[in-house]
């Protein structure tokens, strides 16, 4: 039966389909809702692990007790998963083990666009790359089987279009795994001593000849013969634009970006007059041509840099004789770029510490939305957890006065991601900084999943909370406070005591994400602005917040002495936006923002 | 039957991504190929969201071609003018006309563009601009405003009323079938 499914819908029934048992992830756009649809199958035990590392840990133990297991990350989840990665390529499995990586070509929710494909080439992994919903389910299933057979773990590629994209699929019935559940001793196996490791990797050189010649003959790996003056090598989404430009040409479509084959290599370069290597970012199948000493038209047609659009590949292609009547968008057009929601529990503490003009460090979060102007208070993010290792390093190379210098921020999924280990860091190697916990107790930029700090699992079952300030005294730190965000003022005291305290200081901004049912507790009826008052200084739009504009008339206010003046503009809430947080009231210095 | 490419823009809240679902299970259900692609993660935040839907005997690529979305369906004015040069000519247009002022414009940095109905028709003389909030008002919900676009919408397209109700009855929370079943009605008759 065909279903319309999103990629990563498939990617879990593919999996569903092929007897998985146990599947783990850490949320990550575009990544995210593979094991949001994997936790409504009742055979699958899914878990959130608080990061990518403790997710591909799960799963390898999960595959050495013999559950075909599932594991799923972002591209940058790769970076953090890499060590159990490497070693569990020598390792190999017992179980079928499939790891997703989601990449992000064009970073559409994203801080770098690394290509992925890079890592099955250095792990000495194969990895299956398909390109709609329909292949994802079928690779999936493939890449157990492959797994089982090949005694490895084994990736699936996708992209963001692929994830995110939803195209017809055909969909079937679960079949068990055929490995049986059980755990036995087997040191040269399991325990990656040098010895037994010097053991394996021969194993792994042999597994990857023999999965290099399984590629000659892998039936996702075909040629489309067609038009042979244009012959195209593409795997992924990227095929799809070059079908969509290219209908009637010759393809040399890949399904496995790795291993790659060099004798389908050669006889597709003899069909055709010319061989387009069409693939979103590095020349990986490219370079690889180029080595089998094969001419090819590449990165020097086709951008490095960004998504390919069935457009830029016309382009590639034919040149200026793609046509340029493609017309140019209105100028000059008002952008309209995320930023925090109404009532976000994140605008107070950030309008309270841009009041003490310190250098920010930062990470990924909602929180990352304080960068741009106007609240323009975070000042750093490179990567999840970073924050806090990069305000320490910073504080010890201004020297003395540092710690009054930077800080840094972090939210409560990353902090418990990656940012326990730096904060450790900064308690045993005598760091005296502020370090603030943006607590909401729940992952909000992804989509609201929950973390280890929201008292309930994937499946929305109570667990145990991590109790922060008892995890900080464990550590050693002595100065643990807790802020209510809304209270600007106070936080800013708060925030200002710590700063200048000549101790390892960590704070602690708790209240709901707005986007949660424990909001309701905080909520509140909608602000209003007292007409006669608003003298128009804009003062409450710098805190950033969607419910606030502010309307160009000229007209006249009564000012706090009682005197009428003229003023150009002034501000209206909308009251159905408006959470009644009160942060905008806190900053207007004429008092016009009300109940 | 070529494909044809239904282009869905607004901002983040919206409910765009809601309505392309409906849109592509539509057309599924139809017995057409279908792609649709879209990008989540930002989407709740106030962005700019747009969604692509293509359908016909086979669709390729998942995004539309620069220049061939056949319609382009905007819940938001501004929207509709960011992405109105993605309009084939001869194209088709449903908006809303409802305003949404983005950032720059609520903090009196830049101006809330002029004109926009007027550049629509340039592009397209026919087409449909509805005050979307007003008529979910009337509905009863104002949250159904991208529904009563969905009705207006689906005046320019070939499928069944009772089969666009059908789905929307699955895809809209329970509670709320009812006034988004009008609303879809009420937007379908201001389109006619």
């Amino acid at each position: 039966m065909k279903k319309l499914l999103s990629g990563n819908e498939a990617i879990a029934r593919g999996a569903w389909e092929a007897g998985v048992k146990v599947a783990s992830a850490y949320p990550g756009t575009p990544s995210t809702e593979i094991l949001q649809f994997m936790s409504a199958y009742d055979e699958v035990n899914s878990e959130w692990s608080p990061n990518e590392k403790v997710a591909l840990e799960v799963g390898a133990g999960a595959s050495m007790a013999g559950a075909r297991t599932l594991v799923a990350m972002k591209h940058v989840g790769v970076n953090v998963a890499a060590d159990p990665l490497f070693t569990l390529s020598y390792v190999g499995v017992k179980g079928g083990l499939v790891i997703i990586t989601a990449d992000d070509p064009q970073m559409h929710s994203s801080q770098n666009e690394q290509d992925n494909r890079h890592y099955a080439r250095s792990a000495k992994i194969p990895m299956l790359e398909p390109s709609d919903s329909d292949e994802a389910l079928r690779f999936v299933k493939m890449g157990f089987d492959m797994s089982e057979e090949y005694d490895c773990p084994v990736f699936v590629r996708s992209t963001t279009r692929v994830s995110h994209g939803q195209t017809m699929a055909e969909v079937g019935g679960r079949a068990e795994g055929k490995i049986k559940i059980g755990i036995e001793k087997d040191p040269p196996k399991w325990v990656m001593l040098p010895a037994f490791a010097r053991m394996r990797h021969p194993l792994v050189e042999e597994r990857m000849a023999r999965l290099a010649e399984l590629a000659e003959t892998f039936p996702e790996n075909k040629i489309e013969p067609g038009d042979k003056s244009i012959g195209i090598v593409a795997s992924g989404v990227a095929y799809q634009y070059a079908r969509e430009a290219f209908p009637k040409a010759s393809f040399l479509k890949l399904g496995m970006s790795w291993p790659l084959p060099k004798e389908l290599f050669r006889k597709f370069a003899s069909m055709v007059d010319k061989v387009y290597v069409v693939e979103e970012l590095d020349p990986f199948f490219e370079n690889w041509m180029r080595a089998l000493g094969l001419e090819v038209v590449g990165k020097e047609a086709f951008p490095l840099v960004g998504e390919l659009t069935p457009g830029l590949v016309k382009k590639g292609v034919l040149g200026d004789a793609a046509g340029g009547t493609a017309r140019k968008p209105e100028p000059d057009l008002p952008m309209r770029p995320p930023i925090m929601c109404p009532g976000c529990p994140h605008r107070g503490l950030f309008t309270a510490l841009k009041k003490l003009n310190v250098f920010v460090c930062g990470d990924i979060g909602c929180y990352t939305l304080a960068a741009p102007p106007p609240l323009s208070s975070l000042d750093s993010c490179l990567c999840m957890g970073a924050g806090i290792g990069q305000s320490f390093g910073a504080q010890k190379a201004l020297g003395m006065d540092g710690r009054t210098k930077v800080v840094s921020v972090i939210g409560d999924s990353t902090f418990f991601h990656s940012g326990v280990t730096p904060l450790m860091d900064m308690a045993y190697n005598h760091g005296d900084g502020l370090v603030i916990i943006l607590d909401n107790r729940i992952t909000a930029m992804t989509g609201r999943q929950q973390n280890p700090g929201s008292g309930a699992d994937l499946c929305g079952e109570a667990s145990c909370m991590v109790d922060l300030p008892k995890l900080a005294e464990g550590l050693g730190i002595k100065r643990v406070k807790i802020v209510e965000p809304y209270d600007v003022d106070a936080t800013k005291n708060t925030l200002k005591e710590e700063l200048e305290a000549p101790e390892l200081s960590l704070v602690i901004s708790r209240s709901p994400c707005m986007l949660i049912p424990e909001s309701k507790s905080v909520k509140k009826p909608a602000l209003k602005v007292d007409d006669e008052k608003c003298s128009g200084c804009k003062s409450c739009l710098n805190v950033a917040c969607p419910a606030i504009s502010f309307i160009t008339e000229e007209g006249e206010y009564t000012s706090s002495k009682g005197e009428r003046k003229k003023r150009k503009g002034r501000v209206t809430i909308d009251e159905l936006m408006c959470t009644g947080c009160g942060v905008c009231a806190q900053v207007c210095p004429q008092g016009a923002i009300i109940e | 039957m070529t494909v044809t490419n239904v282009l869905m823009a607004g901002v983040g809240g919206q409910g765009i991504i809601l309505a392309s679902e409906v849109m592509a299970r539509i057309a599924a259900e139809s017995g057409m190929d279908v792609k649709k692609s879209d990008v989540h993660g930002m989407a709740q935040r106030g962005g700019s969201v747009t969604s692509h839907v293509r359908f016909g005997d086979k669709v390729h690529s998942p995004l539309i071609p620069d220049g061939e979305s056949d319609i382009l369906m905007a819940s938001e004015a501004l929207e509709c003018l960011r992405y109105l040069h993605l309009l084939k000519d001869g194209g088709r247009v449903a908006f809303n006309l409802q305003q949404i002022p983005p950032p720059s414009v609520s903090r009196g940095q830049q101006e809330y563009p002029a004109g926009i109905l007027c550049k629509v028709r340039e592009r397209d003389p026919q087409a449909i601009g509805v005050d979307c909030l007003k008529i979910a008002r009337e509905a009863g919900n104002p949250k159904t405003a991208t529904v009563v676009l969905l009705g207006a919408l689906s005046a320019l397209l070939p499928f069944k009323d009772d089969h666009w109700l059908e789905i929307l009855k699955e895809e809209v929370p329970k509670k709320v079938v009812e006034v988004n079943l009008v609303a879809f009605k009420m937007g379908k008759d201001a389109a006619a």
